[in-house]
């Protein structure tokens, strides 16, 4: 998974951060010397040697023990050497994540022989620990707590899960790429009106009186969400599985080669456009299997399990989760079809035509030419112009990593305290750097000017936070 | 032969003769005070009455040969029935001393008459207004169309100017004997055989085939409600119970518009329309709302058909909310639209040129939102009997109702909405709808979203965005920072609107000596000092 970017001058090269190793722990199951195989849960690479993992798994083990005396309540959470980083991170209670990550390198030719020298400060610890608790809520997502799967069959149910969900979800983390969104996962709102709003409510609200076995309900469009009937949290991971996964699967047959296969497996429905992106491919089929992935949520307080019915029409998307006990018929699936279909295919094309009228009409002043990221900690909402979509899961920033990095540690400056602050930085170059945060919102303004100093930067900010933030009260 | 009636003056009388020489009086009609119009069968003859000189004078004479005539006192209009057949009606339109000749129109009868005598008689016809419109109403026993049996009532209008046109067929589907009635803009027919009248409206949807509008009756055919007549006995006798009047007797006489006299019994009545009935006797709400806000007495009616959509046992679906609110905010918009036109008339003082715009008048199928919230929404959400997630659609549906017509959401619906979403913990919904500023800013609802700050942190960070949107509530917002006891951002805010020379130091310095921070109330202090330097030329205060 190692993809090396062409370096600067010369022969150097340099090695993007690339995963080592990724193990999940419990030490409670195997106390006792001799058992210590027990322990693991899981652990990637698979082909490493048996006592090679009892040992690495060890070392984290002693040295989590180690520091909780200094500090009980808030156990390590990275482990900082020369060549790689260990994270650690404690889901529920007595398991354990350990995620390994190499240190970018940079291979230099001396002598005629590559000599590989380690960047230890490049990484940024709160980047990756997010990265791993989101692997954690991405398995919870899809598999329930672990806690649950030991009710459910013990340690080998456990396992078994772990084992089929990491497999593949593994290959899907960029290292490479990972910058300051991946600590909010956030959520990026679409601007809508407000007659518009109602009038997807009322859909909704119909909906959900029409299929009265649906439990919740979300609206997206274009990628972006609108409406979330599920609590925040589930949501969160939720858009980040929509958005980086299922959405980019299901490219739009409209948009697909004449001769390619999605066009066949349209139903030959002509007068909606609105098709399932998970479940039955083929309502007319008899034999369609009606099978769609399971999600849990709520798992803090009322643990529900729930059927993940995803269809989309256009470009609006709309999830219903029916709870697991009832299974989603075939002819449930048809009466979705007929009743939603036409509906979503019309307000599809009435939030475009409202979306191109309300563009038309803020027009060319509010085009974002500050690059900025927003985030609001309230509410996740995310708002970034710095990051475009060049492949459908990966979002690449169009800044030099390096500034990036300042905002990394601009946002762990942020989380230190909990005022309200403002830090500016002068980086390379002409380049300037401001971090804002105000009553749980933060944001961070990149500049380009020559010969600015800080008077004028600061000003500059301020009007950007007065036009393209004029909803939201930002303190000085 | 005329009598004058003026108090002081001897009682003399004084005669008025035919123009026309042999010619049979057929009747009379006053057209106004002072005006006679004499009917016979060779003509009319247009009379102004001077009392003063005792004697008449011809205004106008007609020449016509006249069957039989009908006089409508609401719109001035006499129709005289012309021709062998009598089926060519020519009407007259009279108003300030004027007769003016109306278009005449000819009235289709049943099939092709056999013999050449008199084919429509006068018991057939009838004059009345509906919607504001006159109308000629043909009672045909037969239909003319060979497929459908039984009576119909032919409707045409006649406008004050152009010709005259059949416009509407109101089908009975049975025969008989039957009588006309028109009351609330309703068509009430009256079919002695089974008892029972039934009510057309025009203004409701029916087959349209190109020229002519095809009814059915809106409700089943119900008998009208009796009267109850108390018996007036000798004191003596223990008072009997009242009667019930007898009914769609045969010798009742039915007047226009809505009289019918009881010969038998001597009584006359007034038809009237009762509506509660009505609620159960129409399925369709939809029809069931286009035929209420036609009526005059309806508003509460409609309420109750609210109120009864929302709860059980009949809760509808919330389509049917969705269409019914539709329909009323459509009514509702009209009247506001109507207002301010008149309003913006009357400011810009065109009144003095042109004839003076009405005042439009508010009826009664004007539904606002307090009517709504008041008798419908408040006891609805009170009641807690329906799911809160129905609860909260039916609101929804109220809300993007109005805006759908332009209409603005008193702020008071935004708060049932708000107190409703707190109620069950929805509190993500709340966010959700302040963030696409589906509940608009205004400043009780930022208060109100205050005091929510306890259960719902986020709540002090929506609020305090709607009062810097709101763009008049700085003085709310330095309210909100001290509170929070965030004296400097205060300071800040009011700086950076400007304000900070004319704000009072006190309640900055109690803020800050409340903060028990030496470092902050120093800073304050300076900060007032420079000011007092900078405004009074000294520092102290």
């Amino acid at each position: 998974m190692a993809t090396a970017a062409a370096g600067g001058a010369g022969q150097e090269k340099q090695l993007a951060p690339t995963l080592l190793s990724f193990f999940i722990y419990n030490p409670k199951l195997g106390p006792k010397e001799g058992e210590e195989e027990k322990k693991i849960l899981f652990y990637h690479p698979n082909e490493v040697e048996k006592n090679e993992k009892i040992r690495n798994v060890g070392l984290c083990e002693a040295i989590i023990q180690f520091t909780r005396t200094f500090s009980p309540t808030k156990p390590a959470k990275s482990l900082h050497t020369q060549k790689n980083r260990q994270f650690f991170h404690e889901p529920e209670e007595n398991f354990w994540m350990v995620m390994v990550v190499r240190n970018p390198i940079i291979e230099k030719h001396k002598d005629g022989k590559p000599v590989y020298e380690y960047q230890e400060e490049e990484l940024l610890d709160k980047v990756y620990s997010s990265v791993l608790q989101q692997c954690y809520s991405m398995y919870k997502l899809f598999n329930g707590t672990f806690l649950r799967a030991m009710e459910d069959g013990g340690v080998k149910v456990l396992k078994e899960r772990l084992e089929k969900f990491f497999h593949r979800y593994l290959q899907t983390l960029h290292l490479q790429s990972c910058d300051l969104l991946d600590v909010f996962c956030g959520i990026s709102f679409f601007p809508l009106d407000k007659m518009t709003y109602l009038k997807i409510q009322s859909f909704i609200n119909r909906m959900e009186e029409s299929l009265n076995i649906v439990k919740y309900t979300a609206f997206l469009y274009n990628d972006q969400l609108i409406w979330s009937g599920l609590e925040q949290d589930d949501m969160r991971i939720l858009y980040k599985y929509l958005t980086t996964s299922l959405f980019p699967r299901h490219m739009e047959p409209e948009l697909a080669g004449r001769d390619s296969p999605i066009r066949a497996e349209m139903p030959g429905n002509l007068q909606h456009y609105g098709r399932f992106l998970t479940g039955p491919l083929n309502l007319n089929d008899p034999e369609a299997k009606c099978r769609f992935p399971k999600i849990f949520v709520n798992t803090d307080d009322t643990y529900e399990e729930l059927h993940l019915i995803v269809y989309k029409a256009m470009s609006a998307a709309v999830c219903f989760m029916i709870d697991a006990s009832i299974p989603p018929t075939l002819e449930f699936c048809r009466k979705l079809d007929s009743i939603v279909g036409p509906q979503l295919t019309v307000l599809a094309s009435d939030i475009c035509e409202q979306y191109n009228i309300n563009k038309r009409i803020s027009g060319a002043e509010k085009e974002p030419q500050f690059k900025f990221i927003y985030f609001n900690h309230m509410n996740l909402a995310e708002k970034s112009t710095i990051h475009m979509r060049k492949t459908p899961s990966v979002s690449l920033a169009s800044v030099h990593p390096d500034l990036m990095k300042i905002l990394g540690d601009i946002n762990s400056d942020f989380s230190r305290v909990d005022e309200d602050e403002e830090i500016i930085v002068k980086a390379m170059s002409d380049y300037w750097v401001v971090g804002k945060k105000s009553d749980q919102r933060e944001l961070y303004v990149i500049l380009n000017q020559k010969n600015a100093n800080l008077i004028e930067v600061n000003e500059e900010v301020k009007k950007l936070c007065a036009t393209q933030f004029n909803n939201i009260f930002f303190l000085d | 032969d005329f009598l004058n009636f003026i108090p002081d003056s001897p009682q003399v009388e004084y005669t008025q003769e035919c123009k026309t020489k042999n010619a049979n009086i057929l009747g009379f009609c006053w057209t106004s005070s002072t005006e006679i119009v004499f009917i016979t069968d060779q003509g009319m003859e247009f009379y102004q009455v001077l009392p003063e000189k005792r004697s008449l004078k011809l205004l106008k004479n007609q020449s016509i040969n006249v069957n039989w005539y009908m006089y409508c006192p609401e719109s001035s209009v006499i129709l005289l029935s012309t021709t062998v057949l009598g089926n060519v009606l020519q009407p007259f339109y009279f108003k300030s001393g004027t007769m003016s000749k109306l278009s005449k129109f000819e009235i289709e009868l049943p099939a092709a008459p056999k013999s050449s005598k008199l084919s429509l008689s006068e018991r057939d016809i009838a004059m009345a207004t509906i919607y504001g419109q006159l109308y000629v109403l043909y009672l045909r026993h037969h239909s003319r169309t060979s497929n459908s049996t039984g009576a119909e009532v032919v409707l045409y209008h006649l406008p004050r100017e152009g010709s005259c046109k059949r416009t509407h067929i109101l089908k009975l589907n049975r025969t008989g004997k039957f009588a006309l009635n028109v009351v609330d803009n309703l068509v009430v027919v009256h079919h002695q055989d089974t008892e029972t009248s039934v009510v057309f409206d025009i203004k409701l949807k029916g087959e349209f085939d190109g020229s002519t509008t095809i009814h059915q009756f809106v409700l089943p055919p119900r008998s009208i409600q009796p009267y109850q007549i108390p018996v007036a006995g000798p004191a003596s006798v223990t008072s009997q119970s009242p009667v019930p009047c007898k009914l769609y007797s045969s010798s009742w006489i039915v007047f226009q518009p809505d009289i019918i006299i009881s010969a038998s019994e001597g009584y006359l009545w007034s038809l009237q329309v009762k509506l509660e009935p009505v609620v159960n006797l129409l399925l369709d709400k939809g029809k069931l709302m286009d035929f209420l806000l036609q009526r005059k007495e309806c508003k509460m009616v409609i309420l109750s058909v609210c109120s009864q959509m929302l709860s059980e046992p009949e809760r509808g679906s919330l389509s049917v909310i969705a269409t019914v609110f539709d329909k009323l905010n459509h009514e509702y918009k009209k009247y506001l639209e109507a207002e301010q036109s008149y309003t913006m008339v009357v400011e810009a003082g065109l009144s003095r040129s042109t004839p003076a715009p009405k005042r439009p008048v508010r009826t009664q199928a004007v539904v606002d939102q307090s009517d709504m919230y008041t008798h419908v929404l408040s006891v609805f959400t009170e009641k807690k009997e329906a799911p809160h997630k129905f609860t909260i659609a039916v609101l929804m549906e109220y809300i993007r109702s109005l805006n759908q017509v332009q209409i603005a959401v008193q702020h008071y619906l935004y708060e049932l909405v708000i107190k409703t979403l707190v109620q069950h913990n929805l509190f993500y919904m709340l966010h959700q709808f302040l963030q696409y500023h589906v509940l608009s800013d205004s400043k009780p609802l930022a208060c109100l979203l205050l005091s929510l700050e306890s259960i719902y942190p986020p709540a002090h960070q929506l609020s305090l965005d709607m009062l810097k949107r709101l763009s008049t509530a700085n003085d709310e917002i330095v309210e909100v920072l001290l509170s929070k006891h965030q004296v400097l951002a205060a300071l800040r805010f009011i700086r950076g609107i400007g304000g900070h020379d004319s704000i009072s130091a006190r309640k900055f310095l109690d803020a800050a000596k409340q903060a028990e921070d030496e470092m902050l109330f120093y800073t304050i202090f300076r900060f007032f000092e420079q000011r007092n330097l900078r405004l009074r030329g000294s520092p102290s205060f």
